[in-house]
């Protein structure tokens, strides 16, 4: 049953949504298994606290509890701490990090007991019963007071709060600095943010008392890196165990690309009580044992010409790690080092980055992780150069472009493939109708209204495609970044794929049943893919950075291509002419100049199974695999602009319109890719407006609920208008990019640059995130331009 | 999160209800909507040890014309408060009120009563009943009583309802012949005011013949900004009411929170009370 019908690059509805949307999701909260116990965790409400003594008796002894637990209690749970997979120099300081503290808690959140109970509620009810004895020590939240001199120490054991210092160079700095006509230097925060997946946190690990065997239930990003971590962690052989990430995991946005405290703690209590043991997050709860993102100061300065040429640029960060280091929480900084250029050229860059400890949540890889901040920087940067050079800033993004073409060296560090940014500017530029809107913010000026219009722009490139394992060893990254595939015929003609990739929300179940509907010929329709389940799919490197499409789709790709290399073998076998006398067209290859002489993929299938006639060193079965390692990185980029609307009486911003404009090389699936950048420029315009993640000076999370961390929803965006350039990869085989985190890196910028732009002519030059109301009155009011 | 244990009744008639909260001693508390009451039990900030559930009480719903003033029962929704076609004139605030209160799911859940119960001083309808003068009726052991509703908010969540009783409803006159507006800023669409000013005004072909703002947010209850009002009085033009609405200043200093600071909160209010007085007038020469 072949067909004609080309799927990739369609937009076929989402295999995953009917479910979705009518209730049928299997998520994790809804496992239950026969004897299962229910995990509740103490943690401590200091930000800084030395633990004197837990007493678990009254806990223990409350109905329906089964154990309780301190942190010294479980000590010799540990084969290792909690695992840090990205040592990024030589002297990194790695703090141990165990699942519940043992003698110091070190952030507000920090687990310090559990009580196991036969019902979520008792052991909630009962984890209040536990009494803990604290000395409570000073804490340090803020990234620059934590390496200031004297400040308390996160980690008594460290002389200070410096984890690394990570440094890079390019080029003559100095001197480029030294010619320079013109050196912008401008500081910026990066705000703390929460990530808000719409699925909390859950795990259940299921032992097997009598075999030692375990399979854990969780919703991570990474089953296949948790399943050898959680082996280390707690010193079970990789080979019993079993890591399930639920067919539905309800987004992660990187806060599920770690291996947690309560994954390791359920297969530990499993381990000990002989019963499946299962843990769920609370929202609040969640806002302090998941993973923060951002949260960095960072100085850029720009060299450049009287002209607005740019010379060089220096880079110094500040990174807060937060009180231990998640899994890969040092390399973050790393992602954005090579970005800081953007897609501009220049003779010579240096960056430094220091991971700095405070008594605040670990953060660690949040949407866009590195890169967000990295472009932040540079398009915020270029506008003060725009305005010190009095060149408009659409034309100094223009005259600053790298050149068009393929593996395009930037001072960054990389060379960049499929670089084209000038027409995806020239795009953005038509559909807002730039000269039209200047001549309408005029107007406005001259009316002298209190609602004044602003434009703000951002031309990103970025890193995707995660990663050239050889690279990733030079950055010191402790694995590699290949991913597999498995596609394999059944014998009714049916094709399932084995992907190593972990999906939880981006749709890789559609765009894996588009490439391999299209290279076998059979409908989409015919297509399962399995993932998730380290029984079903034995390799992978999951899924994150914005990886899946361009290494482990490209390997079902690959495997496809496998596929019908065999099938041509015994197609030419069964049609009794070479291989190479074949012609394969959607799915049925057929003798060349006999076109009536066919054998369908269906058919193929089906006689590969029954095996009652192959080619001689050919065996049954139709199937094939690839791992496949990309020999470089992905980069996209666009140009993506906001205009805003300011209220200068109460300072309130409203988003008019906001134009994305990218370029992920030729797209699967047109609805994914909309619905992907929708859902970036949605968190990057909620870190640019909203949201903002705030401690007390004693280490309490301010924002600790929905109530005051600042998720917008869709009533506070207008509709996104999103188009695209198509400048394929020329790194793998499909010249597919990677979508995933573009919006959110694309976005921040554009939005504060647009405010700045609408209040420029009352003097104001810089409105820090999240440009809160009050935020943008002071900034109107520090310039001496408002009427207040 | 999951809400402490508790136990739950439900009463069938306002006698029942009453006589159920008295026995339920003082962590007893009735349960309406739900949605101010039990998201703080899901944090396990509100740990009532028995909830009397009083939605079927159906003599405590709905919206009563009595001719120069409305009665809202308590168990009234926003959403049906937003669309009371009994609420004119000055009145007519009440229902600009509700139709902002929340998102659609909170408008057709939550009930008039238990936002006025909860005394929230970032809810918006205890700064409108404020500005009309209306009064709050309530039900306890010994009776049925009426409290102004300036004596009925007396502190941050806290109300002149005495344990044991029930808000029934409330009176509001109606005002006809005034207009009015209700100025709410927040962040997101769905959020309590960072500062709300809710206005009724008398303009005449001489300007403002008289005028009422209550504000929501400016402190721990809802607040009538009286200086304003009186400066208010006699205006017609718009740098008259920018100068009135500087007596806002007057009050005490309002609450920093992560939202604003004092300063900033002053100064919205200022900025609001001339955008709900202008719009409440409907004279677009006074408005900017």
């Amino acid at each position: 049953m072949a067909t004609a019908e080309k799927y990739v690059g369609g937009g076929v509805p989402r295999k995953e949504d009917p479910k979705l949307i009518t209730g049928q999701g299997q998520f994790l909260e809804g496992l239950t298994l026969p004897g299962m116990l229910h995990a509740a965790l103490v943690r401590s409400p200091h930000g800084s606290a030395r633990i004197n003594s837990v007493d678990v008796s009254a806990a223990a002894a409350a109905e329906g509890v089964v154990a309780a637990y301190s942190g010294a209690d479980l000590a010799d749970e540990w084969a290792a701490g909690l695992p840090m997979a990205w040592p990024v120099t030589d002297d990194i300081r790695i703090p141990d990090h165990w699942p519940v503290a043992q003698d110091v808690a070190r952030y507000v959140g920090d687990a310090v007991a559990v009580v196991v109970a036969t019902s979520r509620n008792a052991a909630l009810d009962a984890a209040e019963l536990v009494e803990v004895d604290y000395d409570v020590l000073e804490a340090v939240v803020d990234v620059e007071a934590a390496v200031a001199d004297g400040a308390p120490r996160v980690h008594e054991s460290f002389d200070d709060n410096k984890s690394y210092t990570w440094a890079l160079t390019n080029g003559e700095v100095d001197e480029a600095f030294a010619k320079a006509d013109v050196v912008v230097k401008e500081r910026y925060t990066q705000p703390r943010l929460i990530p808000n997946a719409m699925e909390p946190r859950a795990v259940v690990a299921q032992p097997v008392p009598s075999t030692g065997d375990f399979t854990v239930w969780s919703t991570t990003q990474i089953p296949h890196v948790a399943k050898v971590l959680f082996a280390l962690t707690l010193g079970i052989p990789e080979s019993q165990i079993r890591v399930i990430a639920p067919s539905d995991v309800g987004g992660g946005f990187g806060s599920k690309l770690n291996v947690y405290a309560e994954e390791a703690l359920c297969i530990a209590l499993a381990r000990r009580l002989g019963k499946p043991v299962k843990w769920v997050a609370g929202r609040s709860e969640g806002y302090l044992a998941t993973i923060h993102g951002r949260d960095q100061v960072q100085e850029i300065e720009i060299a450049a010409t009287s002209d607005g040429d740019i010379l060089g640029y220096r880079v110094h960060i500040l990174a807060a790690m937060g009180a231990y280091l998640q899994l890969v929480a040092p390399g973050v900084p790393l992602l954005g080092a090579f970005l800081y250029c953007g897609c501009y050229g220049g003779e010579a860059y240096h960056f430094e980055c220091t991971g700095v400890f405070t008594n605040t949540t670990p953060t660690d890889a949040y949407r866009g992780a590195g890169r967000p901040e990295a472009t932040y920087a540079i398009e915020r940067a270029i506008d003060s150069l725009a305005r010190e050079v009095g060149v408009d800033p659409a034309e100094i993004r223009r005259r600053n472009f790298l050149p068009a073409g393929d593996m395009v060296q930037s001072p960054g560090g990389l060379a960049f493939d499929s670089a084209d940014y000038e027409p995806a500017l020239d795009r953005a530029l038509e559909l807002l109708d730039y000269d039209g809107f200047r001549g309408d913010q005029a107007e406005r000026r001259e009316g002298g209204g209190s609602r004044q219009i602003g434009v703000g722009f951002s031309s990103y490139v970025e890193i995707c495609g995660l990663a050239p394992s050889q690279v990733l060893a030079s950055l010191k990254y402790a694995a590699g970044g290949w991913d597999a595939a498995t596609v394999r015929m059944l014998p009714t003609g049916k094709a399932e794929v084995v992907t190593g990739s972990s999906p939880h929300g981006q749709g890789h179940v559609t765009s894996w049943s588009q490439i391999a509907a299209d290279a076998l010929g059979i409908p989409y329709e015919d297509v399962t893919v399995l993932h998730g389940d380290t029984h079903v799919a034995p390799h992978g490197m999951n899924t994150y950075g914005s990886r899946s499409l361009a290494v482990a789709g490209v390997a079902v790709h690959n495997a496809c291509d496998r596929v019908v290399d065999k099938a041509r073998g015994l197609a030419a076998h069964l049609l009794e002419v070479a291989p190479e006398d074949l012609e394969y067209e959607a799915g049925t290859f057929s003798v060349k100049g006999v076109p009536d002489r066919t054998k369908s993929m269906p058919e193929l299938a089906f006689a590969a199974w029954t095996a009652h006639s192959l080619p001689e060193d050919s065996e049954p079965g139709l199937e094939a695999s690839c791992v496949y390692d990309p020999p470089n990185f992905t980069f996209p980029f666009g140009t993506h602009v906001a205009v805003v609307e300011v209220d200068t009486e109460t300072g309130a911003v409203d988003l008019v319109r906001y134009i994305a404009v990218d370029d992920c090389g030729p797209v699967i699936n047109p609805v994914i890719v909309d619905g992907q950048v929708h859902g970036g420029v949605a968190q990057g315009i909620a870190a640019a407006l909203y949201e903002e993640a705030t401690y007390a000076e004693d280490g309490t999370l301010e924002t600790s609920s929905m109530v005051n961390y600042l998720v917008p929803s869709a009533a506070e965006f207008p509709s996104f208008e999103t188009d695209r350039t198509v400048t394929p990869s020329t790194s793998n085989p499909m010249g597919v990019k990677g979508i995933g985190e573009a919006g959110t890196i694309g976005s921040a910028p554009a939005v504060i640059n647009a405010i700045v732009d609408a209040l420029s002519h009352l003097g104001v030059t810089d409105v820090p995130m999240p440009a809160s109301p009050e935020r943008v009155w002071r900034a109107i009011q520090a310039a001496n331009g408002g009427e207040a | 999160m999951i809400p402490a244990s508790f136990d739950y009744e439900r009463a069938s008639s306002l006698d029942e209800a009453l006589s159920l909260l008295a026995a339920g001693g003082e962590d007893a508390r009735p349960l309406a909507g739900g949605h101010s009451l039990l998201p703080l039990m899901r944090l396990r900030l509100a740990r009532p040890s028995l909830l009397v559930d009083i939605g079927g009480l159906d003599e405590l719903r709905g919206v009563h014309d009595d001719g120069d003033s409305v009665t809202i029962g308590a168990l009234t929704t926003h959403h049906e408060v937003a669309g009371a076609a009994a609420l004119t004139g000055g009145s007519g605030l009440i229902a600009k009120v509700a139709g902002g209160i929340g998102d659609p799911q909170v408008r057709h859940r939550g009930t008039l009563g238990g936002s006025v119960a909860h005394a929230d001083p970032a809810s918006d309808l205890p700064a409108a009943l404020l500005a009309l003068d209306a009064e709050v009726t309530l039900a306890g052991p010994g009776g049925t009583r009426s409290v102004a509703a300036a004596d009925f908010f007396i502190g941050p969540f806290m109300s002149a309802a005495d344990d044991g009783e029930i808000v029934t409803g409330v009176r509001v006159p109606k005002q006809e012949g005034w207009g009015s507006a209700y100025q709410k800023f927040q962040r997101r669409a769905q959020d309590w005011a960072i500062v709300g000013v809710a206005a009724v005004v008398n303009w005449t072909d001489s300007g403002i013949a008289g005028a009422a703002i209550g504000l929501t947010n400016m402190g721990g209850t809802p607040l009538r900004a009286r200086a304003v009002e009186a400066a208010l009085t006699g205006t017609s033009e718009k740098a008259q009411i920018l100068e009135a609405v500087s007596k806002v200043s007057e009050l005490e200093t309002p609450p920093a929170d992560e939202n604003a600071s004092s300063e900033y909160r002053l100064h919205l209010a200022q900025v609001l009370i001339a955008r709900a007085v202008a719009e409440a007038a409907g004279c677009p020469g006074m408005q900017r």
